[in-house]
């Protein structure tokens, strides 16, 4: 099947934009509804695309890997792995208040950064891990990646739902409560600590897949392409933009700036040629300083937190009997 | 007409009011005492005199301008100051520098008043060395209102000063507001000692859930056999 | 033991710059009540404006050096001005996503204009002194000098100065400051003036010992506020003991650890001092 130029970016830009929406959807779950501040996405990133690298790609005299699983293996033990590194990290930080916590959580990104350069035998360090299998290649290029999309796609549509469940659900509105009153909820006797660590933890694992999407989505990463830049940061801008505490807000946000970023990747590439290696400095200079006229303008988002909605009044009429 | 006059008051935190109607008036030199039970707005009063919380409705004047919701940083050159009940002091200012904060706003030469605070409370010029954070209540309570005179006011605005005190120490305290008083600095104050500050106050006013009951001279409402039973605990 | 000593020099030389990195944060943090994510890159803004001077202008180091320290001083009130002054009523996240973003910006235009590769201030290879077995680099001894001049100058800033013991005074109770009827927008941007000119110092003295590259000051941001954190948040002179104690122990850790993993000491340490003392070695806030 062919298709055209345009709808191959297309394709390209949606991907992409799908994958920052999944970890814009994970960031929500840590930030928006419970109210914690991870600076340090790019580890969990990290953490998720090297699982997906290591499980899905052949032996290799480099790195470890040999398993050659299937690639959705990858993506449930990424998730997990993610997951696994927040509960660690969340039981050391998380009694912390949001300033503190957000040091320690640079602290966890830049280890595990340091870690995937330094450890070779597990990572290849540097140089990173090449020929990460693209899932349904067997059906020619241009297929493979509308595939790969609704893979994407579909990722996005469970982790949504899901946390729309959650949002609903007695679980999301103690979360609520805990970000707005944590004294109070705690003493109407709920164990704050316990559902700051479970929003933590899912946040991570949904990260985790995200990242394990990613690296399916690139084939070849290394250490560089988590950087604080291209991963922490841009994710907050997007579930700034789009509306912390709202699902729907953190997929705007993802779709909106990803086009922003690669509307700027576009301007820039009309300049000359010496410029372009200070081209991605400019893009980053414009979209901080679209960060900071968000957050002077609108700094709740485009689309505001859900707000519960008041119980009805109890209707007047007498209860009917089942005939 | 007053040095301090306020009409009306209405006002509140977060949208809530808690000051129904509330009007106060302290005369050039004269003490003033605010009494009534717990939650009546006494300190909520003087705060939103003071600038500290939105006035919503009603008008506040000093010295015949009109004051109303100015900042406090605006009142303190106009010759009102004030000390709060609590985190009253710089803790890890020593009393000396706490005093200096106090007469920051001025250009010129403090020295007199420095000598004059410590002419009222002895005992802060042997311990000006001393971090506030490490004195005792008592102690504490005559740093703030040392800080408080050091601009040289027209009007002490003090909120419950003798709160926590032990019996010598409030009569300390009042003794020294009475000094203070006869420099010729008019004091507000809010106080739950009701009994003893009613003593020696030039007016007194009960306020009751954010409006005003009744009030009369000091001397006159405690000899008040209904103000005696219901607010004067001791 | 003569690489021990030889570390601990090191560290000194080290923990010196994150003091001064340090002291501004725990400033900043105890007056605006916020964590300043842009120290890091206010520190890259130092080294690379002194470079500035050094190279186009042509002026000597002891010329370049006051000169950064005040635009640096400048352009980071012009920020607060401009952008923090407006949030200071938000939420105080509100500031700490702003400061990230600052920090974002300050490094991409620095890497806009000077690229991203490593410059250094001056190409001449300068030779160690040595004594009693141990080397130092006259650099190291400067640097050294000027951050013990510094911190005097802070202290007698704090202790002698009006503004100074205002800033004191806001720091322990910024409401009681306001009521004494300190004028506390002046407070703040002299507290933005002594954090940047000390961050530009810090800076400064990163680059003449390493090199300069944008992403210097993003690199110690971690130690600097591990420093901070361990002197007791809001305490300055903390964050300046906070400063060296990272410093030597990051040196060191390199006796037993790969020194790639040297981030990771800073990291390491806070994650304990958080769990058994939360509020700092010193009483914090």
């Amino acid at each position: 099947m062919e298709l055209g130029g345009l709808l191959t970016f297309l394709v390209f830009f949606l991907t992409l934009a799908g994958i920052y929406a999944v970890m814009s959807l994970g960031l929500n779950v840590q930030w928006g509804f419970s109210g914690q501040f991870n600076i340090g996405i790019a580890g969990f990133w990290a953490v998720g695309s090297y699982t997906a690298a290591i499980l899905t790609t052949g032996p290799s005299a480099f790195h470890l890997g040999g398993f050659g699983l299937h690639f959705v293996v990858g993506l449930v033990v990424a998730g997990a792995l993610s997951a696994l590194l927040a509960l660690l990290v969340g039981l050391l930080c998380l009694n912390l208040r949001t300033d503190y916590l957000a040091i320690a959580t640079i602290g966890i990104g830049e280890i595990v950064r340091l870690a995937l350069k330094n450890e070779d035998w597990l990572t290849n360090g540097v140089r990173g891990i090449p020929g990460i299998p693209r899932p349904f290649a067997e059906h020619g290029r241009d297929l493979q990646q509308l595939l790969f999309l609704g893979v994407v796609l579909l990722t996005i549509v469970i982790v949504y739902l899901a946390l729309e469940r959650a949002r609903r659900a007695p679980w999301g509105r103690v979360q609520r409560a805990i970000r707005e009153n944590e004294p109070a909820t705690m003493a109407a006797g709920k164990n704050v600590l316990r559902y700051r660590l479970e929003a933590f933890v899912l946040g991570s694992a949904i990260m985790g897949v995200g990242g394990a999407l990613y690296a399916h989505f690139v084939g070849f990463i290394s250490p560089e392409a988590f950087d604080p830049l291209f991963t922490t940061f841009v994710v907050w801008v997007m579930l700034i933009a789009g509306g912390s505490g709202n699902n729907r807000g953190a997929l705007l946000g993802a779709f909106l700036i990803w086009a922003v970023w690669s509307g700027t990747q576009f301007a820039t590439a009309y300049l000359p040629v010496e410029l372009t290696a200070r081209a991605g400095a400019l893009r980053v200079l414009l979209v901080g300083i679209l960060l900071q006229v968000i957050l002077l303008a609108r700094p709740q988002g485009l689309l505001p937190e859900h707000r519960p909605r008041p119980i009805p009044a109890r209707s007047k009429e007498p209860v009917r009997r089942r005939a | 007409m007053s040095l301090l006059e306020a009409h009306g008051i209405y006002g509140g935190y977060g949208g809530v009011d808690v000051l129904n109607g509330v009007d106060l008036a302290v005369d050039d030199g004269r003490i003033v005492v605010v009494i009534g039970p717990n939650g009546a707005g006494k300190s909520t009063a003087m705060k939103a005199i003071f600038g500290l919380i939105r006035v919503r409705a009603g008008r506040v004047r000093f010295a015949g301008e009109d004051i109303t919701n100015a900042r406090p940083d605006q009142l303190v050159p106009k010759g009102m100051s004030y000390v709060p009940q609590e985190r009253n002091v710089f803790p890890s200012l020593t009393v000396q520098e706490n005093l200096d904060m106090g007469a920051y706003i001025r250009a010129d030469d403090y020295s007199a008043e420095l000598e004059q605070v410590f002419e009222i409370f002895p005992l802060l010029r042997e311990r000006r060395r001393q971090p506030a954070g490490q004195m005792s209540g008592g102690e504490r309570q005559m740093v703030a209102i040392g800080r408080a005179l050091m601009v040289r006011p027209r009007l002490l605005l003090l909120d419950e000063p003798t709160a926590g005190l032990s019996p010598r120490l409030i009569d300390l305290i009042f003794e020294r507001i009475l000094a203070i008083n006869a420099l010729g600095i008019g004091v507000l104050m809010v106080e739950q000692n009701a009994r003893k500050a009613l003593g020696f106050a030039h007016r007194g006013y009960v306020l009751v859930t954010g409006a005003n009951r009744c009030e009369d001279t000091g001397p006159n409402l405690l000899a008040n056999p209904e103000v005696a039973e219901m607010f004067l605990g001791g | 033991m003569t690489e021990l000593l030889q570390l601990v020099l090191f560290g000194v030389v080290l923990g010196g710059i994150i003091a001064l990195g340090a002291v501004g944060v725990s400033l900043i943090f105890g007056i605006l009540r916020f964590a300043n994510f842009a120290h890091g890159d206010m520190m890259t803004l130092g080294a690379y404006l002194a470079l500035v001077v050094v190279g186009p202008l042509a002026l000597p180091m002891y010329l370049a050096f006051p000169l950064a320290l005040a635009a640096t001083a400048a352009v980071v009130v012009a920020i607060d001005q401009v952008l923090f002054r407006r949030l200071r009523r938000t939420a105080p996240v509100i500031l700490l996503i702003s400061s990230f973003g600052v920090a974002l910006i300050l490094r991409s235009a620095i890497q806009l204009v000077w690229g991203p590769d490593n410059v250094v201030y001056s190409s001449a290879i300068q030779l160690p002194w040595r004594f009693a077995g141990l080397r130092i680099r006259p650099d190291h001894v400067t640097i050294l000098a000027i951050t013990l001049g510094l911190v005097a100058l802070l202290h007698l800033f704090l202790q002698r100065t009006r503004m100074g013991k205002a800033m004191r005074a806001m720091s322990d109770d910024p409401d009681l400051a306001r009521i004494t009827g300190i004028d506390t927008e002046r407070v703040v941007i002299w507290t933005w003036i002594t954090g940047g000119a000390l961050a530009a110092a810090a800076g400064i003295f990163l680059g003449m010992d390493t090199r300069l590259n944008p992403l210097l000051g993003w690199n110690v941001l971690l130690p600097v506020f591990a420093a901070a954190l361990l002197g007791g948040i809001g305490k300055p002179y903390g964050a300046i003991a906070g400063g060296f104690v990272i410093g030597i122990a990051t040196e060191v850790s390199t006796m037993f650890m790969a020194p790639v993993y040297k981030p990771a000491v800073a990291f390491a340490l806070i994650v304990i001092l958080l769990i058994i003392r939360p509020t700092g070695l010193m009483r914090g806030k």
